[in-house]
């Protein structure tokens, strides 16, 4: 990307293509220009704007770790004009990535602490990087424990990495699926995630909570957590809003004078609760 | 005037409407729309020349529905977007109370929209003269003197959709132009994307349009919008045998077929 | 003499009324188009002049602002041609041409300065920051100012300087006062030095309407802070809003914008065009939510941006006092009245 045009997009080619659900795709993508690829960096929790050239821009969070290099991912559902196209694209395909934008996930406060990770259904992205990013970096943290629930069996993202973290001895894992969502051969727990937690009762001592997921199940959560004795100030989620620039001038992103592309998109249940809740 | 807020009084009072939607004094020499709703505030009402708003804008407007059954203050032209809100099923009877004005000044009691349909039908629409000799005017133009007439106009389009929001009939909640799957109308200021954005207005309105001129008044930049309406009007009187805003159970020409209908346009 | 806007490192000359052409023929010559407020039908906007007889006489503001000569209602970003599977991406070839802006007011002048705090923030809007290195503005005071005109409660005035390479005063001989604000002025001025004379000992002031503050800015914010909550001033504000764009479009000072692309099978081009936050779409999420979806909200939204949000961000006011919304709006909108209102609320 030119340090002249903050408006153009980096060239990736799309280097492999994931079906993680129904509708719901991975993307793996490496910079088309392998020394802009070298001098990139990001930190957990950034985001960035995907195009398809001639249809336009989608806002996604970067869903691989910066601990690894050469490649970024993303992981979208398709809903609207970008992520339709986004969809028909195939490897090899070039689509553009600029970025990275936004605030990070604070990992380096928090070597020394309990990860505990909360997720539902498409949200479990954003919280990936972080995940991955820990993991790669295991020894920095103590435990480190996540809860992901979906709808149904066939809406729950990244299932093979589920199973491999699972595998691994150091995190516990605990993916549930609404009531109903079961399928004959489901083993694990069915529950909304938010009873799922209360049940798991994590401990929140030197623990800091990660929440990502639909809007109902955030306000589902949030007095759980409470109940568990986590503070605000170490509860983090993310918000989304409408983007176009992505860099906070085009003015639309803002949650009151908060703009969700520059202050955000990681934001602490303590700031969230200074912001009106016009989001 | 007096007569017009008892009226709006009596009404407020009795609970027979919860809002009056009327003219208040605005800024400088220019009324704006009201919203009255307690009875004391009757009094904000004005009723004259410089009253000139279609007010039916609101009767589709959420926030203003929101407020409960309106009773409207009605001009000649108000009283014809009613009826044409009426036949394309936007408003019904005993939805509202309309408080007819004849162009006098005068409050007519109108009940229903057979009353609002005879009463128009006594001022049958026409251009005035000054509408009739611009559209001449460009009527007498070449093809190419027309092209550029009209690229000079739209050029100064801004997309502010001023346009839009004032008219009564562009009460769609979702705009062709807010469609991006496709985009059908570029939603960009530049040449074609105006040119397209007023051509698909104008006949999207083409045999309901009942030629208020808010859309020429709200546009910031000054585009004769109400001609490519007026003209329009025209051209499906003559072949169809319809003008908007005289019936509550009109039918939309260019919606229906009829086995009379000309298909001279096929050649 | 000097008067109350007077700052020491202002030059201040005189240019003859009959040094105008002279001045228009150099600035021409030097390579510059100028932009001018031109009478067209009935409406005053600014087009490209070559000389000072084009110019409208006797308004108070014009049409439409001047931003679009530094932010186009419509801009490309880029565009792209498709290859095979392979994207080829290519910057905007032209430069912007070097731009002399006549006859701005001094409210128009100091927006510019509202434009670049939202472009030139952390990200530098290399598009904007190329069109306003090549701009000059050469402003000119005002001696008249109607019941819309509100500069002087949000920290401007009919003489203010701020944003103006050159500000011109008329007075009684019908020549010009003018202040040399700063090196871009002074580059004009050198390309015809003979024009401006030493300036006569002339009290500006004199030469400018009386425009009172309306409302205190403090007490707006205070107000603003505890009534974003308060629903019903929102909604009776905005009743008869019908959510269009002019406001924002005519708005000096209103800078959001879309991001659109278009393309055929061969290419095509990203556009930046203006937005406005009084739109429903503006905030419309794809799944259908939308986080300001009455337009009580959005005009809040408006309000807020500008005298709240803005003013703690970016330490700057959105806002200039121009009128233009005011005049504009198809529905009389007067912001002037609202945020009167807003301050005179009870607690």
């Amino acid at each position: 990307m030119s340090a002249e045009n903050i408006y153009k997009p980096y060239l990736m080619r799309i280097e492999k293509i994931t079906e993680e659900a129904p509708g719901v795709r991975t993307f793996r993508l490496v910079f088309a220009d392998e020394e802009e690829g070298k001098n990139f960096a990001f930190q957990a929790g950034q985001f960035g704007l995907y195009s398809v050239f001639g249809e336009g821009e989608s806002t996604f969070c970067i869903a691989s770790p910066p601990t690894r290099k050469g490649y970024i991912e993303c992981t979208f559902r398709e809903m609207g004009r970008v992520t339709k196209a986004l969809a028909k694209c195939e490897e090899g395909d070039i689509i553009g990535f600029r970025g990275p934008y936004g605030n990070i996930f604070p990992l380096e406060d928090w070597k020394g602490k309990n990860l505990l990770f909360i997720a539902g259904g498409i949200a479990l992205p954003p919280l990936r990087c972080v995940i991955l990013n820990a993991l790669d970096l295991r020894d920095r943290f103590k435990e480190i424990t996540i809860i992901y629930g979906a709808r149904t069996v066939a809406d729950l993202v990244y299932k093979h990495e589920l199973e491999e973290w699972s595998k691994r001895g150091d995190v516990k894992v605990i993916t549930t699926v609404d009531p109903g969502g079961e399928t004959p051969d489901w083993k694990g727990p069915v529950g909304f995630v938010p009873a799922v937690l209360e049940k798991a009762a994590p401990k929140s001592e030197n623990t800091i909570a990660l929440v990502c997921g639909p809007p109902i199940m955030i306000k589902l959560t949030l007095p759980v957590l409470a109940r568990l004795g986590f503070t605000p100030e170490n509860i983090f989620s993310t918000l989304e809003n409408r983007m176009k620039c992505g860099v906070g001038k085009c003015g639309r992103c803002n949650v009151g004078k908060v703009f969700v592309c520059k202050d955000g998109p990681v934001f602490t249940l303590a700031q969230l609760n200074t912001m009106p809740q016009e989001y | 005037m007096e007569e017009l807020r008892k009226k709006a009084r009596e009404l407020l009072e009795t609970g027979a409407v919860k809002v009056v939607i009327g003219y208040g004094k605005g800024s400088g020499q220019n009324a704006r729309a009201v919203f009255v709703r307690k009875a004391e505030y009757a009094d904000k009402l004005i009723c004259d020349e410089s009253c000139v708003q279609n007010l039916a804008v609101y009767l589709t407007k959420p926030e203003v529905k929101a407020l409960g059954k309106p009773a409207i203050v009605a001009k000649l032209p108000v009283l014809r977007t009613i009826l044409q809100l009426a036949a394309e099923n936007q408003i019904a009877e005993g939805d509202l109370v309309v408080l007819g004005v004849s162009p006098d000044g005068k409050i007519i009691d109108l009940q229903n929209f057979k009353a609002i349909e005879d009463y128009v039908a006594q001022f049958p629409f026409e251009l005035t003269p000054e509408q009739k000799a611009e559209i001449e005017k460009i009527g007498k133009m070449s093809l190419e003197e027309r092209w550029q007439y009209w690229q000079e106009q739209f050029g100064r389009c801004l997309k502010c959709y001023a346009c839009r929001a004032a008219c009564p009939l562009c009460y769609c909640s979702r705009c062709l132009v807010e469609c991006n799957q496709p985009q059908w109308v570029p939603a960009a200021p530049h040449a074609i994307g105006n040119l397209e954005w007023h051509i698909v207005r104008a006949m999207h309105l083409a045999g309901r349009c009942t030629n208020c001129g808010d859309c020429e008044r709200a546009c910031p930049v000054g585009i004769q919008l109400s001609l490519l309406n007026l003209k329009l009007a025209e051209e499906v009187l003559k072949n169809f045998k319809t003008r908007a805003g005289a019936s509550s159970k009109a039918e939309y020409a260019l919606g229906n077929w009829k086995e009379e209908d000309k298909e001279n346009f096929i050649k | 003499m000097l008067g109350t806007f007077e700052k020491m490192d202002i030059e201040r000359k005189l240019l003859k009324k009959d040094s105008l052409d002279k001045l228009f023929e150099k600035i021409k010559g030097s390579g510059r188009r100028i932009l001018a407020p031109v009478q067209k039908d009935n409406m005053i906007t600014f087009e490209e002049v070559s000389s000072p007889g084009e110019l409208a006489q006797d308004y108070v503001q014009t049409t439409l602002s001047a931003k679009g000569a530094v932010f186009p209602r419509c801009e490309e970003l880029f565009s792209y041609k498709f290859e095979g599977k392979d994207v080829k991406v290519e910057e905007r070839k032209s430069e912007p041409k070097p731009t002399v802006i006549f006859g701005l007011r001094p409210c128009d002048a100091a927006s510019f300065a509202v434009l670049n705090s939202v472009f030139s923030w952390d990200y530098q809007d290399s598009l904007f920051k190329s069109r306003l290195e090549k701009t000059t503005v050469i402003s000119v005071s005002c001696a008249k100012a109607d019941e819309y005109c509100f500069c002087t409660s949000v920290g401007g005035g009919p003489g203010e300087t701020k944003g103006s390479d050159i500000l011109l005063t008329q007075i009684e001989s019908g020549d010009y006062l003018a202040e040399i604000v700063t090196e871009k002025g002074r580059g004009i001025v050198a390309l015809a030095p003979e024009l401006f004379v030493p300036a006569p000992t002339e009290d500006k002031e004199r030469y400018l309407v009386k425009l009172p503050k309306q409302f205190d800015l403090k007490t707006l914010n205070e107000k603003l802070a505890k009534n974003f909550d308060n629903t019903e001033l929102w909604i009776e504000q905005s009743l008869r809003c019908l959510g269009c764009g002019a406001c924002a479009f005519v708005c000096p000072a209103c800078v959001c914008f879309d991001m659109q692309d278009e393309a055929n099978k061969k290419g095509g081009v990203r556009l930046r065009c203006w937005d406005s936050c009084g739109f429903s779409l503006f905030t419309l999420h794809t799944s259908g939510h939308n986080p300001r979806s009455a337009q009580s909200q959005r005009w809040r939204q408006r309000v807020m941006h500008k005298f709240a949000y803005m003013p703690e961000r970016q330490n700057f006011i959105g806002c200039v006092g121009c009128g233009r919304c005011s005049r504009l709006c198809p529905v009389d909108m007067n912001l002037l009245e609202h945020l009167k209102e807003i301050v005179e609320s009870r607690d």
